[in-house]
């Protein structure tokens, strides 16, 4: 088991090293010259000061020192400073993380707490009002483009039924709870404002469901077809041979098979949310990584991209990392 | 021992003897397809008497294993019990809530499947599968069931069963694992067993053990088995009494030696003298005694007898249905021909080509040539992926020093059990592998390290036929394209209108309508595939042929006819075999010599009678004392040879003799040196340090 | 399950066999619906023009934000242009995109992945890698950063797309070809001595072709979302160009005047939902499992 996990890790290690590498070849080797497009055309066409902007930001070296520098500086947790708010990268991600993480776990929550079950009851009542209403439900989910879902739900909760919050993570004249975490439903709990605590918590209900929709989709959808997949196993018709109870079987015997692929669907889960945050948060106005991103890519600030980029995938190839530990633990045959 | 089996028996005494614990009445099950209803059990009737075995046997598609499904209502959509009667302990089952079902399944009644791999649940430790089952009737505590499924698998043979609780099923074999069946399906001292083909999965010598523990078990719990095979053999082995099914229906019940002696069902009276046997070989009789065609049509069963369209006996009063007709206290059988009471005629001698077939080259009249193949040191070595990143690296050693030399005309045999690198020797002669030491000579060649290109040539003169037909051919070409392919890439005819005959002659050559050429494979029946599998073997009018278990997934009569069309073939176009098989009993009657395989390594090579006569390797022996012969009687009195354990494992093989490890003659020497396979009599090979002193 | 929850026997003495056209219903109807469905917008893409009367582009301010009307039947966006002219030209691009990458993804990552199968050995390590490393990146994120390097345009979008679309691909190409690789009738094409480009061809990807049909047919729905999405964020067409994620984009502020956002946003609903219908309705009919039944 140990080594598995050792081997695992090394495994993410030099993937992570990868990525770091392609990264680097991206932001330094395509045709879309970052200097003219950072200066506007009038700074450009100084031959002087181009070429004193390269050198300030090392642009004049050969490409594998750049590359040292670069793993260097990723080594001290420099990514680069921002062109366009011109604070240090890292910084500007930890100041926005937290609004994506707290969103983004509210999200993850909703699609799993829901999603399992509807799958687990449209697989038991397979062709049932249920597993149409689970199939309609995973359909929308995954086929309605989430940047457009947002807009509806704004536009029918807010702008219509003006029964939902406006955008933001608070109401616009509250001010945030003292900042401990930087999750306001945690920071306001912990303060005891309650006030707080209800209207994050309200802001956070349609952004959330938003982005949940195409993983909740996702889920209920692998876990329906697992469990019809688990039902069928001769296992499955030996445990009712025993005289094992139905619901025992359900839950001792298909589930802990039928949710070994759900697990390793946690991976894709979490890239749906990342990618569903840009477009999400860019509607809700929350102030998170995905605004930041929409925000940097469109004034092509490319050290921001670069780092978020990196960022997210060391962080994606954690989550695989913590999916293959569990799967081994789920699945005794996975380690020999 | 004995102290276990008290205490474990302890729990119930067993129903009394002679009453019936299970009735069943005219059941009917019939399965709801969109093409229509097929009735899968169609009016069976039988009973089983407290403490008996019964036997139950038929082809696929006989209802046997629906019937046994519909004991316990195991059936899913869209099969259903649409009439009849199954009453256990006089309580009707099939009356039963859901609740009081539950209460007999695994409790009065238990079953064990055919799959023991399938059988266990892959994430759950053994522990919890025997404790739930017992837990589940409530007639033990946690601790109580622990300890006795501890004591349960140690009896079922388990080697330090406090350890191999706490496995997890896919650290056991095929074997371990119907162990661990056998132990849940007697954790609740159930008055009655269903096994259902519980050995079929299994090697020969497993089954061997399989089948006694079963026998023990019947004897020592005193519970009544119900033991579903296709084998006659396996239920000579251990039942009493057995009942024939065919077609949904029961068409002969007996007591199992006589139905065994003298069957009084035409189908029983085919299936018996299909199979060769091992104990008897009748020299010149090289066909086996086969019927035609194939059972009818599940949604459209013929009126009359079900069995008339087949029968070689059929008299005008077939075309009305019989009933289970009464022959002799005990003994039915659904037949009008036999109602007179006369037994059925042994089988006719082989019919054709008796002629020819004494024609056929002996070995020992041609050994002076240089053999067509010659196999030298052939080792195969699989590498293994890593345990991770910094595992060792490791192989399989699937193949580990061959020698084998097959002469012009003469059909060799390959013996074996499951791993032990057979189906692997095939694919390096033909080079589906490349091997990774050793010498191949085929036809005066060396074909080792050869390129691809040296030996596309040779491909024309040497070719296989595999195992499954259900995968050996490509489902989205025609059976002429398959055909076909090979002729055109090879050049060998020269216009469309020559292949197109080409294609036809093989058809027909292998007993198939020509007109079939456009028909794709999944048209086809599995025997009916196995052919086209051959034709297209001898497509490239090959002189050598190795046919890797062209029978095992076949039903026995099917399996007669290809023994029967290989044999025509062979005489008719003069061809070589190396016929590779775990059947012995078929090994035996195709083969001129055969070798015997262990480990990757051969055990012994010998003329066919000499091997089964006088073999000289422990191994071999077992293996012969392993087979089931479908006689009770010669079943009950010959001494069965127990060969323990399981074979070890290929990736860390023993040193010395690889079969020192279960060989009860081994001495220190066996572990140090590895005995070379050396002519120890004419003809006759064996890689043993004290051959023929077992 | 069925026999445990199931009543008396007396009960259910003849199944209920369900009518042919309800048979057909439930087994080809929502598949027949998604092909018609994307039939309808592919002929909607091609008589573009002929189905409005207003130009794409035609700026009118004196026409701001009409509300859905008789002349304007979708309604007009803040500069004046009629939305459903805008949504039925933008109809090419979308499907034009989606399909585009998802077959050219489709058929670099299949040669790719088929070829590592095949040849096995270092070949096949380094491309599995490479394929671990583009996966490991979120699809949208490094599409964005590709497209935010090459520059904006539907041409570059388009390329990063495929950088980020092959390797799903070649994946599932290469355990389709493993799986094959092994079966009986490919070592009997070996023995036979057919050559390994005519095995591959002939014999292993006709054979292969099934999952990834369906992979494709699914994924078109996925491409035109994700294309859409980078669209909406400024990184896909160049404006005027009409396009319905940069339309949702332009219109993702005027709550109020919902129609400018929403009908664009439907289109692609639909045209996603018509692409999973008709790849469910593939896997189940290629699925032998599911056509027993």
């Amino acid at each position: 088991m140990s080594r598995y996990i050792l081997s695992r890790l090394v495994l993410a290690v030099v993937m992570a090293l990868l990525a770091t590498l392609v990264i680097f070849l991206l932001a330094n080797t395509v045709p879309g010259d970052p200097v003219l497009a950072q200066l506007g055309d009038l700074a450009a066409s100084n031959k002087e000061f181009v070429a004193e902007w390269r050198a300030k930001w090392g642009l004049d070296l050969p490409l594998w020192q750049r590359y040292v520098i670069f793993l260097q500086q990723l080594l001290h947790g420099d990514l680069g400073i921002s062109i366009s708010s011109q604070r240090p990268v890292l910084q500007d991600i930890r100041d926005f993380a937290p609004a994506t993480l707290e969103l983004a776990s509210i999200a993850f929550l909703l699609s799993l707490v829901v999603g399992i079950p509807l799958g687990i009851m449209a697989a038991m009542r397979r062709d049932s009002w249920i597993d149409h209403l689970a199939r309609l439900i995973s359909l929308i989910g995954v086929s309605s483009p989430t940047f457009w879902l947002a807009f509806i739900m704004l536009a029918l909760f807010y702008g219509g039924l003006q029964i939902a919050p406006g955008p933001g993570r608070i109401d616009a004249i509250a001010l945030p709870p003292t900042s401990v975490t930087g999750l306001y439903l945690i920071d306001s709990a912990l303060g005891g404002d309650w006030d707080t605590f209800r209207d994050a918590a309200a802001h956070l209900v349609l952004p959330s469901i938003v982005l949940a929709a195409a993983t909740l989709g996702l889920i209920t959808r692998t876990t329906r077809a697992s469990m019809l997949e688990s039902m069928q196993q001769d296992y499955v018709r030996v445990a009712r041979a025993k005289g094992i109870r139905e619901r025992r079987i359900v839950i001792g015997h298909i589930l802990p098979n039928a949710l070994i692929p759900v697990v390793t669907l946690g991976g894709l889960a979490y890239a749906n949310l990342l990618t569903g945050a840009v477009l999400t948060e860019t509607i809700f106005s929350w102030p998170g990584l995905g605004r930041y991103t929409f925000r940097s890519a469109v004034t092509l600030d490319f050290p921001a991209i670069m780092g978020i980029t990196l960022i997210v995938a060391v962080v994606y190839l954690f989550i695989n990392l913590l999916i293959d530990i569990s799967y081994a633990l789920l699945d005794p045959r996975v380690v020999r | 021992m004995a102290d276990t089996r008290s205490r474990l028996s302890s729990v119930r005494t067993p129903a009394t003897t002679g009453t019936a614990v299970l009735d069943v009445r005219d059941l009917r099950t019939q399965f709801f397809t969109d093409a229509g209803i097929v009735r899968a059990v169609d009016g069976v009737t039988f009973s089983v008497a407290a403490g008996e075995t019964l036997g139950i046997v038929g082809e696929s598609g006989s209802g046997k294993s629906v019937t046994a499904l519909s004991l316990m209502r195991l059936l899913d959509e869209p099969a259903r019990i649409v009439g009849g009667e199954v009453r256990f302990q006089g309580r009707d089952v099939l009356a039963m809530n859901p609740d009081e079902l539950r209460a007999l399944r695994g409790d009065g009644v238990a079953m064990v499947f055919q799959d023991p791999m399938t059988s266990l649940n892959p994430v759950l430790r053994i522990a919890r599968q025997l404790v739930e089952t017992m837990r589940a009737h409530g007639r033990f505590s946690d601790e109580q069931a622990t300890a006795r499924a501890i004591s349960l698998l140690g009896r079922m043979g388990i080697t330090a069963p406090e350890r191999a609780i706490n496995s997890y099923p896919h650290q056991f074999s095929g074997g371990m694992r119907q162990r661990v069946m056998l132990a849940m399906g007697f954790s609740n001292e159930p008055a009655l067993l269903i096994a259902d083909e519980p050995t079929t999965a299994l090697d020969v010598t497993i089954q061997a053990q399989i089948l006694d523990l079963i026998v023990e078990l019947n004897r020592d719990f005193g519970a009544a088995i119900i033991l579903i095979s296709h084998a006659l053999g396996v239920i000579a082995n251990v039942c009493r009494r057995v009942i024939v099914m065919y077609a949904g229906e029961v068409v002969e019940e007996g007591p199992t030696e006589q139905v065994l002696a003298d069957p009084r069902h035409p189908y029983t009276w085919a299936l018996i003298n299909a199979v060769p046997r091992i104990d008897r070989h009748l020299p010149g009789t090289r066909r086996l005694t086969t019927i035609e065609g194939a059972p009818p049509d599940p949604l459209g069963i013929p009126s009359g007898c079900r069995f008339a369209p087949r029968c070689p006996f059929r008299i005008a009063k077939c075309d009305e249905h019989p009933a289970l007709l009464d022959l002799a206290p005990g003994r039915k059988a659904r037949c009008w021909v036999t109602q007179s009471g006369e037994p059925l005629p042994p089988p006719m001698a082989a019919q054709t080509a008796t002629a020819v077939s004494t024609a056929v080259p002996k070995p020992s009249e041609t050994a002076i040539a240089e053999p067509l193949l010659k196999v030298r040191g052939l080792v195969k070595h699989f590498p293994l992926p890593r345990d991770g990143l910094f595992g060792p690296k490791k192989v399989v050693r699937a193949v580990g020093g061959v020698d084998l030399d097959v002469i012009e005309g003469e059909t060799v045999g390959v013996v074996g059990e499951s791993g032990c690198g057979k189906s692997t020797f095939a694919r390096l002669v033909v080079r589906i592998h490349e091997p990774t030491a050793g010498s191949i000579r085929f036809a005066g060649q060396e074909i080792a390290d050869a390129s691809a290109a040296v030996i596309r040539p040779l491909r024309r003169r040497m070719q296989m036929v595999f195992q499954d037909p259900y995968a050996s051919l490509n489902p989205r070409m025609t059976v002429g394209d398959i055909l076909s392919e090979p002729i055109r890439f090879h050049g060998l005819t020269e216009s469309a209108r020559e292949t197109a005959e080409r294609v036809e002659e093989l058809l027909a050559a292998v007993g198939l309508n020509p007109k079939m050429a456009i028909r794709y494979p999944h048209e086809f029946s599995g025997g009916q595939r196995q052919r086209i599998s051959i034709a297209r073997a001898l497509a490239l009018k090959p002189e050598f042929i190795i046919a890797d278990e062209p029978i095992s997934s076949l039903d026995v009569n099917i399996q007669a006819q290809i023994i029967n069309l290989l044999i025509d073939l062979q005489e008719r176009f003069r061809l070589t075999y190396l016929f590779i098989a775990h059947d012995l009993a078929v090994v035996r009657h195709i083969s001129d010599r055969i070798a015997v395989f262990y480990l990757g390594k051969v055990m012994e090579i010998a003329p066919a009678e000499d091997l089964f006569k006088a073999s000289l390797h422990p191994y071999t022996r077992y293996l012969i004392s392993a087979v089931p012969i479908p006689d009770a009687d010669a079943e009950r009195s010959r001494a069965r040879l127990p060969l323990a354990g399981e074979p070890p494992s290929a990736i860390d093989p023993p040193s010395g003799c690889c079969f020192r490890t279960r060989c009860p003659i081994a001495k220190p020497i066996c572990a140090e040196v590895t005995p070379p396979l050396a002519m120890l009599r004419s003809d006759h090979l064996a890689a043993c340090h004290f051959p023929g002193q077992f | 399950m069925s026999i445990a929850s199931a009543p008396a026997l007396s009960a259910r003495a003849v199944a209920p066999v369900a009518s042919k056209t309800r048979r057909w219903l439930r087994r080809y109807g929502l598949p027949a619906l998604g092909a018609l469905v994307i039939l309808a917008w592919i002929i909607v893409a091609l008589s573009a023009p002929a189905l409005s009367p207003y130009n794409p582009a035609t700026v009118d301010v004196t026409a701001r934000l009409r509300p859905p009307s008789f002349l304007h039947w979708l309604g007009t966006d803040v500069l004046g242009r009629d939305v459903f002219t805008r949504l039925v030209h933008g109809t090419r691009v979308s499907l034009t995109t989606g399909i585009v990458v998802v077959l050219v993804g489709a058929i670099i990552g299949t040669l790719v992945g088929g070829i590592a199968a095949y040849v096995r050995g270092r070949l096949e390590e380094l491309i599995m890698r490479l394929t671990d490393l583009v996966l490991c990146f979120p699809p949208i994120i490094l599409a964005m950063a590709i497209a935010a390097a090459l520059g904006i345009g539907t041409t570059n979008t388009i390329i990063a797309m495929l950088i980020v679309w092959w390797p799903k691909f070649a994946r599932l190409a290469r355990s389709l070809v493993l799986v094959q690789r092994s079966q009986e009738y490919v070592e009997a094409a070996v023995v036979m001595g057919l050559s390994p480009t005519r095995i591959l061809l002939r014999h292993i990807l006709p054979n292969s072709i099934g999952p990834l049909i369906v992979l494709v047919t699914l994924d078109v729905g996925n491409a035109i979302i994700t294309f859409a999405g980078l669209s909406f964020l400024g990184l896909g067409v160049i404006p005027p160009t009409p396009e319905w994620g940069s339309m949702v984009s332009e219109g993702r502020e005027l709550i109020e005047q919902w129609w400018v956002a929403t009908f664009p946003g439907a289109a692609i609903l639909t045209v996603v939902l018509g692409f999973n219908f008709l790849g469910d309705g593939i896997r189940d009919w290629l699925d032998p499992r599911s056509r027993r039944r």
